[in-house]
């Protein structure tokens, strides 16, 4: 908990790649939440963050609701640059650079961080053009190379075999758990660093979710994952690490198995064995 | 203790119901009138053929057509002077046309229905359409060419038959010949006057540039006499049949074939033949033009100028209220300016349309149009080109008249966007403009069509300000054609809103006028309702692709 005793701006451990807590210790560290503070208008909706999120693991955020978890996973693409008079004060590093630094193209940031929503988005477009969407923001106009993408993409989502002949069809037309999984497709199509999941299953069924949750295991090969939910025997199969957090704090992090099997913090320990939440 | 049948809703449910049908039963007893009133003109009624005895006066025989009666008491006859011995109550009184407008000076005639004696309906009794006095009825008597009588008594009507066919096949050709050849040479001949009046304002009017002029000149000029010489010939051809027929009192006239547009018998003919006389005279007055002060003819101009200005302000209003609609949703700051703005366009969409009317002859025609003038069209001076009301400034009043709606709608369909469709976008990297363009607008192209519709809707039916900023009672020219550059901005148009003003309240003859009314507005529905389904099947489809997302 070194980061908390640490002064506005000041962060000595600025320099160093790896994190010195103990459970991190062999993890090379993705996005650093440095004193990270958010206020919608004058209400303070996170205090204080510290996180250290490595790489290529898969991070959960569980807490309960309000608890600001969605707010912070929004930070880490700048998301909630959209919502009017949200402020947002210390810092975030992907890779060591600061994201909230003046110049930092935003469009570029999304690209190196992804993200898939609670409920399934997929634009009113048809299967093959909502993955080629982020592609041809990019420009990329030859046909072969966006069939190869898109097909890499569906079958590294898991959907190839079941939307290969109806490529060209609405994606409107498929079900919630297979629109869930293109949007996760669309999101890797443009092969991010970060893929951010906020809720991607709490929109589904049992057996969509589980698929959902396979596929987050075969990813997180690729990709740092951030994921939040508010099923904790969710984080628990999914994650590598977990956070906790209350009311807009940041109360635990640590390894998954320590959280929910040895939680440091009375409140987390509360929150697991379902005393409150 | 409120009655059960308050209390579980059935009264209110009854009030609802009865609102609906009375909403219903007065738009569709509204169309119905219009519909049957508009469409019965077209039937080739029988013409009668009557004595008509009035005390005091000698009787006199009248032909003619009823297209109404009425009930009038007896009361009433009496005091405006006329002296009729009867116990009934009340009358019938007929409105009869006896058309021979040239010979009796009025088309129409109130007269009394028990005064009528010895009413039939002589199978040989012609009527004749013309290009001026409107119809002939009477008894053909017999056919002449240079004034030598070529057919008499039976033979006379199938001779006029064959030479009517003659006269309106020439008649044709005279028309092709005055209002396209020639009108053409006459669209060229004042291109060269303007082009020699521009090298004059420019001080280049020396020889060499102006002989190429000079050379197009002689051209045209020769063109002419040439057509002219042909015209000559086919009016010399259509000039030398005509007819003798007589009317009611026995009194002989003589008609030239150049002036009939139609001849038939009206009480010889078989129902079929009157069905397909019906249809042409449909036909006549929806693809043909006006005649005799807009009371006869066609209204093929007021169709063709509606339609095309509707469009034209379509094209204009569509872009220029969805590009102001984004900038208020999608960019502008949410604040009291922007609220400020909103609630104004609001409004203008309730401002009288004359307003308008007066503010589009003030902006666009005295100071848009005379500057256009000055700076490009200064050879044509003194007479305007776009400093003088036309279709252009038409559409363009409309279209700030309607930029409201579509402004409205637009931004209405915006912010029923799912927010979760814009972060997707977002979250791929995309800017907001990439995610407007590529996503967002797609997505509201249903609203936009909703806005022109109702622009559509709007614009259709307003004649106010057309009256001051281009709208005329007859315009000799389309607003397109076959000459150069086709599209004639400048020009002047007919709309069918105005024609029913026009014909309805300016007609020297209100009588003839009086259903074509009714056809008129029957049209200006048809012409509105066929341009709305037009655009509501556009959206549907539109509409179609998007339906997932609503759920």
């Amino acid at each position: 908990m070194s980061n908390q005793t640490l002064t506005h701006g000041i962060r000595l451990d600025a320099l160093s790649r790896s994190s010195n807590k103990m459970y991190l210790k062999n993890e090379k560290i993705c996005l650093r939440a440095n004193d990270l503070r958010l206020f919608y208008g004058e209400k303070q909706a996170l205090k204080n963050i510290n996180l250290d999120i490595p790489e290529k693991r898969v991070s959960a955020f569980i807490g309960p609701s309000g608890c600001g978890k969605s707010t912070l996973l929004r930070c880490f693409n700048r998301m909630n640059d959209l919502v009017d008079n949200c402020r947002i004060e210390g810092s975030i590093d992907l890779y060591e650079q600061d994201i909230f630094a003046k110049g930092v193209d935003v469009a570029e940031l999304r690209r190196r961080v992804g993200m898939v929503f609670q409920k399934p988005n997929p634009f009113p477009k048809t299967i093959y053009e909502n993955v080629a969407y982020g592609l041809r923001l990019q420009g990329v106009k030859s046909r072969r190379q966006l069939d190869e993408v898109v097909e890499k993409s569906l079958k590294g989502a898991a959907l190839w075999d079941e939307v290969k002949d109806r490529l060209h069809d609405s994606a409107l037309g498929l079900s919630g758990g297979q629109q869930q999984r293109l949007v996760i497709a669309r999101a890797i199509a443009i092969e991010p660093e970060v893929l951010l999941l906020d809720e991607p299953a709490s929109a589904l069924d049992p057996i969509s979710t589980l698929k959902i949750e396979e596929l987050i295991n075969k990813l997180k090969t690729d990709y740092t994952i951030v994921i939040v939910t508010h099923n904790m025997q969710q984080a628990a199969r999914v994650s590598d690490f977990t956070a906790f957090m209350y009311m807009g704090e940041l109360i635990e992090f640590n390894d998954t198995d320590t959280i929910f099997t040895n939680p440091q913090q009375k409140q987390t320990e509360d929150y697991i064995t379902g005393r409150y939440g | 203790m409120t009655p059960k049948w308050i209390k579980n809703g059935d009264a209110w449910i009854w009030l609802n119901a009865a609102a609906v049908s009375i909403s219903i039963i007065i738009v569709v007893g509204l169309l119905g009138l219009i519909a049957v009133r508009g469409l019965s003109h077209f039937w080739p009624a029988s013409v009668m053929q009557a004595d008509y005895v009035f005390p005091g006066n000698p009787l006199s025989r009248i032909i003619g057509e009823v297209v109404d009666n009425e009930l009038v008491s007896i009361d009433n006859i009496r005091s405006s002077g006329i002296q009729i011995e009867t116990q009934e109550p009340v009358l019938e009184r007929l409105l009869l046309k006896t058309g021979n407008r040239d010979i009796l000076g009025t088309d129409f005639r109130w007269l009394i229905a028990i005064n009528l004696k010895n009413i039939h309906y002589p199978e040989n009794i012609i009527a004749l359409e013309r290009r001026e006095w409107g119809n002939f009825y009477g008894y053909i008597k017999s056919v002449k060419q240079h004034g030598q009588i070529i057919a008499e008594g039976e033979k006379a009507w199938p001779m006029l038959q064959q030479r009517l066919t003659r006269a309106l096949d020439l008649a044709k050709q005279i028309k092709q010949v005055e209002k396209n050849e020639i009108g053409d040479i006459n669209y060229e001949m004042e291109d060269l006057r303007l082009a020699e009046r521009r090298l004059q304002l420019d001080q280049e009017d020396n020889e060499s540039n102006l002989a190429p002029l000079h050379q197009a000149r002689k051209q045209l000029d020769a063109d002419y006499k040439q057509l002219q010489q042909r015209l000559n010939l086919l009016y010399q051809q259509i000039n030398q049949d005509s007819l003798v027929a007589t009317v009611a009192d026995g009194t002989e006239v003589e008609i030239a074939l150049a002036k009939i547009v139609r001849a038939y018998q009206p009480n010889a003919l078989s129902l079929l033949a009157r069905i397909g006389l019906y249809f042409e005279k449909l036909a006549e007055f929806i693809f043909d033009e006006p005649r005799e002060a807009n009371t006869e003819g066609g209204i093929f101009p007021a169709i063709f100028g509606t339609v095309m200005m509707v469009l034209i302000m379509s094209v204009l209003v569509t872009p220029f209220g969805v590009i102001a609609a984004v900038y208020l949703r999608e960019y502008a700051k949410q604040g009291f300016l922007t609220r400020t703005i909103r609630i104004a366009v609001n409004n203008l969409a309730g401002v009288p349309s004359i307003v308008y009317g007066v503010f589009g002859l003030g902006f666009f025609v005295y100071f848009l149009g005379g500057n256009i003038d000055q700076l490009f069209y200064s050879e044509a001076l003194p007479a305007p080109t776009f400093g003088t009301p036309g279709i252009l400034w038409s559409s363009l009043t409309l279209a700030i008249l309607t930029v409201p709606v579509v402004i409205v709608a637009t931004e209405e369909g915006l912010s029923r966007i799912p927010k979760a469709i814009r972060e997707g976008s977002l979250a791929l990297g995309a800017t907001k403009a990439e995610t407007l363009w590529r996503t967002v607008l797609p997505m509201a192209t249903p609203a936009m069509m909703t806005g022109m519709i109702l622009a559509v809707a709007r614009a259709a039916g307003e004649v106010a300000p057309l009256m001051l900023v281009g709208v005329v009672k007859l315009a000799p020219s389309l607003p397109l054609d076959d000459n150069f550059p086709f599209l004639h901005l400048d020009r002047k148009f007919m709309h069918l809103g105005f024609h029913i003003y026009d014909v309805g309240f300016q007609s020297p003859n209100v009588e003839a006028a009086r259903p074509l009314v009714f056809a008129t507005a029957l049209l200006l529905v048809l012409v509105i309702i066929i341009l709305n389904l037009a655009a509501i099947y556009i959206r549907n489809r539109l509409r179609e692709r998007y339906r997932g997302l609503e759920q």
